[in-house]
């Protein structure tokens, strides 16, 4: 008797190619019911491509998608009861709001009553109570997207695809509708795949973020992990990280790089003595003047940038050739730009990476 | 704004469109024909060089299109002079008055029989006999002996063997038509018609059709017998793609099978250059233009001075005695016709 | 202000509307009162038989019926070519596409030839079948029939689906069909829930002409169905020509005009009610290469029927053109360029080409011009009577040749307009019946796009290159360039009134090919033969350079 998994969706072994090029490569994950996951990456690494496989919309050429421990390959894209929000939305142009939302419902063969009953219902989840003989080319971005979310949501997917629904939005838009939307995905309970290239946008949405990069599943961890632990160089480079030090660490864990010599407070995992280090620019602190023998980090450096930001300060450094930006809280007061200062790093700011 | 660069291009398409009145220096002489006129450019040359004018043509659909237009176009003529109307439509161009009478000198050298127009507002320029013809390679491959007569057409053995042209549509259909009017009378015709009908006549829309879409001799079609002209097989030979010494087509122009069909010319009332219409219809009716008719427009020549061309002399027939129907009789009786042809054969 | 912008519109439409006024309402109206009153006063006895008989009748409901059926056949057969134009890539589809155009300006003498190369009881086909089953008889036998002259319509019309309705159907959002298969839509729901609404604007132009073409269809008719089907419009030449009963004449002329203005209107209604915007940039459905043995199979079938409908006739003339009395020759082509006759109306065939497409790229522009000027206004929200002004355009297409041809005779012989004779008058002829097309093919596509949008590159008071900078929205130029095409075609085919305008010195290769066909002997129907195929060469060629010019530009990323 072997227990049933407790997997939703689990993606094994999964590739694809087109014309000849690499799009996905070997993407293995899976998916608990309920969750929200982000699928964040670059354009071009291969989001889109997973999330039309994952759809039916595309044939893989290998790997396998289960949903319920069933292999899905071979069921037609319309039989996987999964909705599926598009990038600029594809609402039906020829019919009005009410319409293009109760489409799915129709497709599900309800009475006319409950379609009208679950259509009200909707629009008035998403805020647009009263839009039902709306045409489309009427409507605002924002009100687009809800009619979109609307309609992808009425039929009950079990599987709620999302297609960077929030692209074409400007950004104050979008930062209020990324957790409109995880609110009413929540209180749906439906699992959901959200493709983005924000990573605040997939921050503030996702239960877990799976990192795309070439085609290749960088990472795939909750939301803190990936910031807290990023787990090479692309990702962190990709979740805008910008002191990223290549070098060697030693056997007393020292890193290594350049005139840099900086204490990694915990015993490095990695085994190999190549590695990239990441220095967080929230754990550094100015002193004045240096303490020698001390084991924890410092680096000195000259200021080339200084910005007020209101709760810190973001200064630039220049250190060795290299530029090093940091968060500095307001106490105590940064010296100008052309000035030499000292920081301390905490030992929980340094983060070695693969290479 | 926009209002001036719309009246711009308003004003830029009245300027193309007064290009077509540009002056010209020397006499024009304009002449309105139909679609199938065709002239030697020296002959043409001639004329001009001899008159220090310019002979343009003014090219306007079949024969009775071409009429039409000259009717209709009556007082402000299109025109100075018109070449085309056959016997078919003499009455209706006489009718509608748009010709002026000349007695041109030439009119001594052409025969009495062709000159249908007593007040010589319209003059014979040259003829040609509608008449059946037929594949001779078919008929010695078959075995069965060629039509001799309009009459053969409608027995057993010829089932399925003959194409004519619709006479609501094409003009030697109307011809032909007429033929079996002259040949069987007005009682007789219809009854003739209906056998064809039984013997699985093709009608044709017109002779384009009938001759290159039916014809066996000229095309994929399975019909050895083609109403057209006597003059066509001389054509075939001259229009042949490898030099022929034998006609492969011949004219069955026996007594009363054929239909003359005369065209004439005649100066539009309201030219301002009557002179020199008036020399273009006697250069028209004199040798040179005569001569060049047979091999130009393969009809004969109205000129009896005007010799033929050798391929002519070699292959071509002359009904001698050809079916006859007035003119008059044509006009009046052309609807009534056509209905009960129409209604006989098509219906 | 608001009055600014409503006479700015109103501009729009005042060039298309003059040039209508002079080149069509003023003659037909004139030829019309002549008709009815030529000594100044009405003769109702010339109509008499229209109310006597019940041929009229039967005429007018035939010519309905044969054209209703035939654009329905045009559509079925041809909808899935467009499918497939539209979704896939496959080897040599430019130049196919080019070459599916060619039908539309052969002549009909060329095209039955054709046909009955093929089809005939001594054709191709019947031969093969003949001596495969060793048959006494040819088994087909359509010649002369109802069938033949349908087939061809079919085979003109073909391609008016194929581009209209393709290149919009290219153009529809992609994602549109993928969220109806999300939302649970199987294939054929799909279908018909959401691409076949969408697609009904440009579906729509497409029957309306060819129902219009097939409406006053003459030559096919006359040729191929053989005389016992006739025609509204081979019963108004008939009358004029033949009979001339000129009242009767125009009065169907005029019933003629009556039944097809109905329908405009009521597609012109139709059209403007299901006005919808759904234009955008990324919006190009791109067409991909086959990958599915489905695929695969409806690309085959459909490229198939292609090739045996479409162009094994155009083959057919081809081989003709070639073939001699022992076996292949160049004779015919020789004598095209060497052995002039010495007729002054005989033109070189590099004359004749260089004419036709003079008058076709005149035709081209002129049409091409009112045509965006009409629908811009036609596309506006703002513009009045839209439904009403949309129909009247489209009259030139249903009018009978014969009769604005004898229009023009009678109005277009005074100064300012004395342009019997001038070479402005081919083109201005061509572009009467291609501007009504370039219309049809513009204006759906023109209505995809939102209001302000449009408003943004509205035609007029900007400069021609910025004109073209603004239109240069990939589903606009794509229209624009299809409208082209076939004002391009319609010129070079020489349709309708341009018969009574061809002028004798600058023959045309139209004009040459049935100078060819007026007389006898195997030498002139070769001629004729290797002069269509002359036609056919130029043409195809035309429209693959057109073709290039609106290829899309290297494919967006859509991943």
């Amino acid at each position: 008797m072997q227990a049933k998994t407790k997997h939703l969706l689990k993606v094994t072994q999964l590739c694809n190619s087109y014309e000849g090029s690499p799009l996905l490569q070997d993407i293995n994950f899976s998916l608990e019911s309920g969750e929200i996951l982000c699928l964040l990456g670059p354009s071009g690494s291969g989001k889109t491509t997973l999330l039309r496989l994952l759809a039916g919309l595309e044939n893989e050429e290998s790997g396998t998608i289960f949903f319920e421990d069933t292999d899905i390959s071979l069921i037609p894209p319309h039989k996987r009861n999964f909705g599926m929000m598009f990038q600029e939305y594809a609402l039906f142009p020829h019919k009005n709001v009410a319409q293009n939302v109760a489409f799915g419902l129709e497709m599900q063969q309800h009475t006319t009553g409950e379609i009208e009953r679950r259509v009200q219902k909707m629009l008035t989840l998403v805020g647009l109570k009263g839009f039902d003989d709306r045409k489309i080319d009427e409507l605002s971005g924002g009100e687009k997207q809800r009619v979109a979310l609307a309609r992808s949501l009425a039929p009950e997917p079990q599987l709620l695809l999302l297609d960077e629904p929030l692209g074409s939005l400007d950004k104050t838009l979008r930062d209020r509708l990324a957790l409109e939307i995880r609110t009413i995905l929540k209180s749906f309970q439906v699992t959901s795949i959200f493709v983005t290239h924000d990573q605040s946008e997939a921050f503030s949405v996702a239960d877990k973020v799976a990192i795309l990069h070439d085609g290749i599943l960088q990472q795939f961890d909750t939301p803190e992990n990936i910031y807290r632990y990023p787990t090479n160089s692309s990702v962190a480079s990709f979740l805008g990280f910008r002191n990223l030090l290549r070098g060697k660490v030693d056997s007393n864990s020292i890193f290594h790089c350049k005139s840099f010599r900086l204490h990694l407070g915990n015993t490095p995992s990695i085994s190999s003595t190549d590695a990239t280090l990441l220095i967080r620019p929230e754990g550094a602190t100015l002193k004045n003047p240096p303490s020698a023998g001390s084991n924890r980090s410092s680096i000195t450096g000259k200021i080339t940038k200084r910005q007020f930001q209101g709760s810190t300060y973001k200064i630039t450094l220049i250190s060795d050739g290299e530029n090093l930006v940091f968060e500095l809280p307001l106490d105590p007061p940064v010296p100008n730009t052309g000035c030499l200062i000292h920081l301390t790093l905490s030992p929980s700011s340094l983060v070695l990476l693969a290479r | 704004m926009k209002s001036t660069r719309a009246k711009a291009g308003i004003a830029s398409l009245l300027i193309l469109l007064s290009f077509s009145t540009a002056a010209w220096a020397e006499k024009i002489l304009t002449v309105m024909t139909h679609d199938s006129f065709n002239v030697s450019k020296s002959v043409i040359e001639t004329f001009e060089k001899n008159n220090g004018a310019t002979v343009r043509f003014m090219k306007s659909g079949d024969a009775g299109a071409a009429l039409v237009q000259a009717i209709l176009s009556k007082k402000n003529p299109l025109a100075d002079v018109f070449f085309g109307v056959d016997n078919t439509f003499l009455s209706r161009a006489l009718q509608a008055d748009i010709f002026v009478p000349y007695n041109s000198p030439l009119l001594a050298k052409i025969p009495v029989r062709l000159q249908l127009d007593k007040t010589n507002r319209l003059l014979p320029v040259d003829y040609g006999d509608v008449c059946l013809n037929y594949d001779k390679k078919w008929f010695a491959n078959h075995k069965i002996s060629p039509p001799a007569d309009l009459a053969d057409l409608i027995k057993p053995e010829y089932m399925g063997l003959t194409v004519v042209e619709n006479p609501a549509t094409s003009s030697p259909g109307m011809a032909f038509l007429l033929a079996t009017i002259g040949r069987f009378g007005e009682d007789g015709y219809i009854e003739y018609w209906k056998q064809l009908r039984k013997n699985k006549v093709i009608i044709a829309g017109g002779w384009e059709d009938a001759y290159f879409g039916h014809f066996t001799a000229a095309s994929k079609g399975d019909r050895p017998v083609v109403v057209s002209y006597a003059s066509s097989p001389p054509a075939v030979v001259h229009y042949s793609e490898k030099p022929l010494t034998k006609a492969p087509t011949a004219a069955l122009v026996s007594s009363n099978s054929a239909f003359r069909q005369i065209e004439f010319a005649g100066i539009l009332k309201g030219t301002k250059e009557r002179k020199l219409a008036e020399k273009f219809i006697d250069f028209m009716l004199d040798i040179q233009f005569q001569e060049d008719i047979p091999l130009q427009m393969f009809v004969f020549p109205a000129n009896t001075e005007a010799r033929l061309p050798e391929i002519f002399i070699k292959f071509a027939t002359v009904a001698d005695k050809p079916a006859m129907v007035s003119p008059k009789s044509i006009e009046t009786n052309r609807d009534k016709w056509i209905e009960a042809w129409t209604t006989a054969v098509l219906r | 202000m608001k009055s600014t912008g409503y006479s700015g519109k109103w501009l729009l439409l005042a060039l298309p509307l003059l040039y209508l006024t002079l080149f069509y309402f003023y003659p037909l109206i004139k030829i019309c009162l002549i008709s009815f009153f030529p000594n100044g006063t009405w003769e109702p006895e010339k109509l008499h038989s229209l109310f006597s008989t019940s041929i009229y009748l039967k005429i007018i409901w035939f010519t309905t019926w044969q054209a209703l059926l035939s654009t329905l056949l045009t559509l079925i057969f041809a909808l899935p070519g467009a499918y497939i134009f539209a979704r896939y890539n496959f080897f040599g589809k430019n130049l196919l596409q080019a070459v599916m155009t060619i039908p539309f300006v052969l002549p009909t003498v060329v095209t039955a030839a054709a046909f009955r190369a093929l089809l005939g009881n001594n054709g191709l086909l019947n031969s093969w079948l003949v001596t495969a089953f060793d048959l006494a008889a040819p088994p087909i036998r359509i010649d002369q029939t109802f069938y033949f002259f349908v087939l061809a319509h079919i085979f003109y019309n073909y391609t008016l689906v194929l581009r209209i309705v393709g290149n919009f159907w290219a153009g529809l959002d992609p994602h549109l069909k993928s969220a109806a298969t999300m939302l649970g839509a199987s294939p054929t729901k799909t279908f018909f829930r959401i691409t076949l609404p969408l697609l009904l604007p440009a579906i729509g132009s497409a029957t309306l002409l060819i129902f219009i073409f097939c409406f006053t269809s003459f030559g096919v008719i006359l040729i191929l169905g053989g005389p016992g089907n006739s025609t509204i419009e081979v019963e108004i030449y008939r009358q004029a020509v033949q009979l001339f009963n000129l009242p009767m004449a125009a009065t169907l002329s005029l019933i003629q005009i009556c039944i097809n203005f109905f329908l405009m209107w009521l597609h012109a209604r139709l059209g403007k009610n299901s006005t919808i915007g759904f234009f955008g940039d990324s919006a190009q459905e791109t067409a991909t290469r086959t990958k599915t043995t489905l695929q695969k199979t409806i690309v085959a079938i459909n490229l198939l029927f292609m090739i045996l409908l479409l162009l094994s006739p155009l083959l057919a003339l081809v081989i003709r053109s070639f073939s001699g009395k022992n076996g292949p020759t160049f004779a015919y082509y020789l004598a095209l360029f060497t052995t002039q006759t010495r007729s002054v109306f005989s033109v070189p065939p590099i004359s004749a080409v260089i004419n036709s497409v003079g008058f076709g790229i005149g035709a081209m522009i002129i049409s091409v011009g009112l045509g965006l000027l009409a629908s811009t206004y036609l596309a506006s929200k703002k513009g009045r009577h839209t439904t009403m002004w949309d129909a009247i355009i489209m009259l030139p297409l249903a009018t009978s040749a014969v009769t604005l041809g004898f229009g023009y005779i009678i109005t277009l012989n005074t100064p300012p307009l004395n342009l019997r004779d001038s070479l402005a008058l081919v083109p201005i002829a061509h572009s009467l019946v291609a501007f009504p097309f370039v219309v049809r093919c513009i204006l759906p596509s023109l209505r995809q796009i939102p209001d302000n949008l449009r408003e943004a590159a509205l035609l007029l008071g900007a400069p021609p290159l910025k004109i073209w900078q603004k239109v240069d929205i990939p589903i606009i130029k794509k229209a624009v360039a299809t409208g082209g095409v076939f004002a391009f075609s319609i010129s070079m085919g020489e349709f309708g009134a341009s018969t009574f305008v061809t002028r004798p010195h600058t023959a045309t290769i139209p004009v040459a090919i049935f100078r060819f066909l007026g007389q006898p002997g195997d030498l002139n129907y070769g001629q004729a033969m290797a002069m269509s195929t002359i036609l056919m060469l130029v043409t195809s060629t035309a429209f693959w350079l057109i073709g290039r010019l609106d290829t899309p530009r290297p494919e967006k990323d859509i991943v």
